[in-house]
């Protein structure tokens, strides 16, 4: 049995089709919780790239950027899900498509 | 000495004391003790000084006290250049202040003392803001007197007639206590109009307003004794504040109707305070009015015929209080017809006399006035001597007094007056000798009308025992179960117990609205808190008159040769003591003996009008009551010209008020018709122009505005197709923007 070793390639990979996944569940979706749970998966796409990175040069800024996006992500969680909570006791419904307030 | 700056504001304090805390807090007891502790301690305080007063040589009788400036220097243009118009709170006692302050407060005592009894059946506040008052009016008072500069003494002269105004007006609830508060309040500011323009004379003659240097300043100007100076346009501006005050011609008006107000402040009035104040200030001013003889002519003729004309108003009037109003005005142009002569002494002496028997006069009356339960119409009194044995007495003797029955102190008062007005005029003599014959005349109607005869007041219920009651009018109260008759003033409850011991037990008191008033048992000797007073006063009646015995009865004159010096050695003063004076060392003693002789001959004289007048009061109102009906009956036009006191009220109700009210009508008509409608017009104004600029506001500013908006909005109808508020769709369009720039860049290179 052979195994190819992992590579950045791989990496980028694995990245890149978690970016895509969260992209497309964001534009899709009409639940906002999804949406939100789709935007962390964008988040965690970028940590793999930074953590990759860090690995492959051998120099601890990506680990420690990668600290700092998780704990701003859990800071926007927050402040997400309460706006998420407003906005339900306002309208009842969690579906993107009631939110356009903003249409002009 | 020092301390008599403490005169004024003694009773003061206990006014506000009375003022402030007694309206609310107070019972009767401690309302009245506060009001004559006041009046005791101030009464302490001015015989002190009087005392001590005396005691100096008479040279040296005069003492200053200045509390503190109060108006600063004020430069104002005199007659001769640029004055300084400052005032300070200077007092001065000297004689003629001795001898009112010991009036004020001595016979204000004895005055406090008697109302805590008469007017008991007043509310528990009412009776604390009488007295409060009371101790006012006797501050003003002696604010007034002790004043060294007119314009403290203004600040006396206005409150004794705000004072005045209060206490008239003590019961405001009944019309017309409150119309008599305004008569006396309106007819003294017209007096006091007089006399502050007079003041303001003074200061434009003399440069100052201190009564010592205007004396000063005075004694070196000539005397205008052919030409109307102003040095007489002062003193009659000054006088003209003086009948103001002491009701002469023409502002006499308001005296009558102040016994509208309560017995006891008849009595203020009339004996201490308020209407010696204009008699007091001629005689301040002595050397002033010394110097204009024609003003003092005119005094003199104002006072002789306000003493006339009082006396036959007198004559007819059947209110007893009335009469003893009409007394007081007579006997204030007796001492203004002295003033006029020149013998501010006699006038002085007058004045003190006169305190006391017409304070026991209006006290005597309010007894009576108490007894009757209200009634003071003297047709439904008669022959109380009876119930009221102590009243009685002290009226008689205070009757005897203002009569002139000798030796008693009216007999020596008038006598000198009448004698001054002998050697000066003999016409005024006479009408005085007139008028002296009236008084003796009305007084002793009024005491037969009230002591003597049958009772013919109203009936009582009779289970009364008839040891009070004597078998004359037993006979007469027949009827039973007669109400109390209506009873605004007086009558006390302080009494009750008093009834009880003398006619048993009071019926059930009833209960409602008029419970306060116990049932009437008949005539009843008053409480001692008032006949002590009355005694106090008999007994001042009897001997003030001794302080100053002329010398033709070997007396010396005493209280003239006090007054000396605060008339400035009037030469008027002079020129009698010239003619009979025996201490006049160079006279000879013939000269004397006819001057001694002429005085036992007018004295004589005067005994016998007033026996006269005496006799004639007692056959027309004891021997033979029919006589003044049918005397009424035959003169009615004269009876009726009495009794409607010359209509000089309705002359001034047609002239004056009426004006007074046809100009106010006038202006009211200006105020209504041009004043409101130049405000009305302008409110109109405004309207309608605010209308216009509405219309303008809407139209064209609003519409900019709104032009603003709609244009906004209509252009851009396009663009914000855009923007539809959907999150997703605006991530499609990064995603498709990051796709194509991707494109670009990877592809298209």
């Amino acid at each position: 049995m052979h195994f190819t070793p992992i590579t950045p390639y791989h990496y980028l990979l694995l990245s890149a089709a978690l970016f895509s996944v969260g992209v497309i569940g964001v534009m899709v979706r009409r639940n906002i919780i999804i949406l939100f749970m789709s935007i962390e998966l964008m988040f965690n796409a970028v940590n793999i790239n930074l953590v990759a990175f860090a690995a492959l040069y051998r120099h601890e800024v990506g680990q420690a950027f990668a600290v700092f996006v998780i704990a701003v992500a859990a800071a926007e969680a927050a402040v997400g899900l309460g706006i998420i909570l407003a906005f339900y006791r306002n309208k009842e419904t969690l579906n993107i498509d009631e939110m356009n307030l903003m249409k002009g | 000495m020092r301390l008599i700056w403490l005169l004024p504001l003694i009773p003061a304090a206990g006014a506000a004391v009375n003022g402030l805390a007694g309206v609310r807090w107070f019972g009767r007891a401690a309302a009245g003790a506060v009001a004559c502790l006041a009046m005791l301690s101030a009464f302490a305080v001015a015989l002190t000084a009087s005392i001590a007063l005396i005691r100096l040589p008479p040279e040296a009788r005069a003492y200053d006290v200045t509390l503190g400036p109060w108006l600063p220097p004020i430069p104002l243009a005199t007659a001769h250049g640029i004055g300084s118009f400052a005032a300070e709170w200077a007092f001065r006692l000297d004689p003629l202040a001795t001898v009112m302050i010991l009036v004020v407060t001595g016979i204000g005592l004895l005055i406090h003392v008697y109302a805590t009894a008469y007017m008991m059946d007043e509310p528990r506040g009412g009776y604390a803001r009488f007295f409060c008052y009371l101790n006012l009016f006797c501050a003003f008072m002696l604010l007034l007197v002790l004043a060294s500069n007119f314009l403290v003494m203004f600040i006396g002269w206005e409150g004794v007639g705000l004072c005045s105004y209060l206490l008239i007006g003590y019961w405001y609830e009944k019309g017309s206590a409150a119309t008599a508060g305004r008569k006396a309040f309106i007819t003294n500011r017209i007096g006091d109009w007089g006399f502050l323009l007079g003041v303001f004379g003074v200061f434009h003659v003399f440069g100052t307003v201190d009564f010592h240097a205007v004396a000063q300043a005075v004694s070196s100007l000539p005397v205008e004794q052919s030409h109307f100076g102003e040095l007489s346009i002062i003193c009659l501006l000054l006088f003209i504040g003086a009948t103001g005050k002491s009701a002469q011609i023409p502002l006499f008006v308001w005296l009558p109707d102040a016994m509208e107000g309560p017995t006891p402040v008849s009595a203020l009035i009339h004996a201490a305070t308020m209407v010696t104040a204009g008699v007091y200030m001629v005689g301040r001013n002595a050397v002033l009015f010394q110097h204009a003889p024609l003003v003092l002519a005119i005094i003199a003729i104002v006072g002789t015929l306000t003493a006339l004309m009082a006396a036959t108003i007198g004559l007819v009037q059947n209110d007893i209080k009335r009469v003893l109003a009409y007394s007081t005005v007579s006997q204030l142009g007796y001492m203004f017809l002295a003033a006029g002569v020149g013998a501010f002494a006699a006038s002085t002496f007058h004045l003190l006399t006169h305190a006391f028997f017409k304070a026991l006069l209006f006290l005597g009356s309010g007894a009576v006035i108490h007894a009757m339960a209200g009634e003071q119409d003297m047709q439904r009194m008669g022959g109380l001597r009876r119930f009221l044995p102590v009243t009685f007495v002290t009226m008689m003797i205070g009757a005897l007094a203002i009569a002139g029955i000798p030796p008693l102190a009216g007999f020596f008062s008038k006598d000198e007056i009448l004698l001054q007005a002998f050697s000066k005029n003999r016409a005024l003599w006479a009408l005085g000798s007139v008028t002296a014959l009236m008084t003796a005349f009305y007084m002793f109607r009024l005491v037969a009308l009230t002591f003597y005869g049958v009772y013919r007041g109203p009936s009582w219920p009779r289970h009364v025992p008839p040891a009070v009651g004597g078998p004359a009018t037993l006979s007469i109260a027949t009827a039973h179960g007669v109400r109390h008759p209506v009873d605004p003033d007086a009558h006390g409850l302080a009494h009750v117990p008093q009834h009880d011991l003398s006619h048993g037990p009071a019926h059930p008191v009833p209960i409602g609205p008029a419970a306060h008033a116990h049932e009437w048992h008949g005539p009843h000797e008053a409480p001692s808190a008032m006949t002590w007073p009355l005694m106090a006063l008999a007994v001042g009646a009897i001997v003030c008159g001794f302080i100053s015995i002329p010398p033709a009865l070997g007396g010396t004159n005493a209280l003239e040769r006090f007054l000396e010096p605060s008339f400035g050695g009037t030469p008027a003063a002079a020129t009698v003591e010239h003619a009979r004076q025996p201490r006049a060392d160079a006279e000879p003693a013939t000269a004397d003996q006819a001057s001694n002789g002429r005085e036992w001959a007018l004295m004589l004289l005067a005994v016998t009008l007033a026996g006269a007048g005496v006799a004639a009061a007692w056959r027309l109102y004891v021997t033979r009551p029919e006589i003044p009906v049918r005397l009424a009956a035959r003169w009615p036009g004269l009876h009726s010209l009495l009794w409607h006191k010359y209509f000089v009220d309705e002359f001034y109700g047609a002239t004056l008020v009426r004006s007074t009210f046809a100009s106010a009508r006038g202006l009211w008509t200006f105020d209504a018709r041009v004043v409101d409608g130049a405000v009305n017009g302008s409110g109109w104004m405004t309207r309608t122009v605010s209308w216009f600029s509405g219309i303008f506001d809407r139209v064209v500013v609003d519409g900019l505005v709104n032009f603003v908006g709609w244009s906004a909005d209509e252009g851009s109808l396009v663009v914000r197709r855009g923007q539809t508020g959907l999150l997703q769709n605006y991530l499609l369009l990064i995603v498709l923007g990051v796709c194509v720039f991707l494109t670009v860049y990877l592809f298209a290179r």
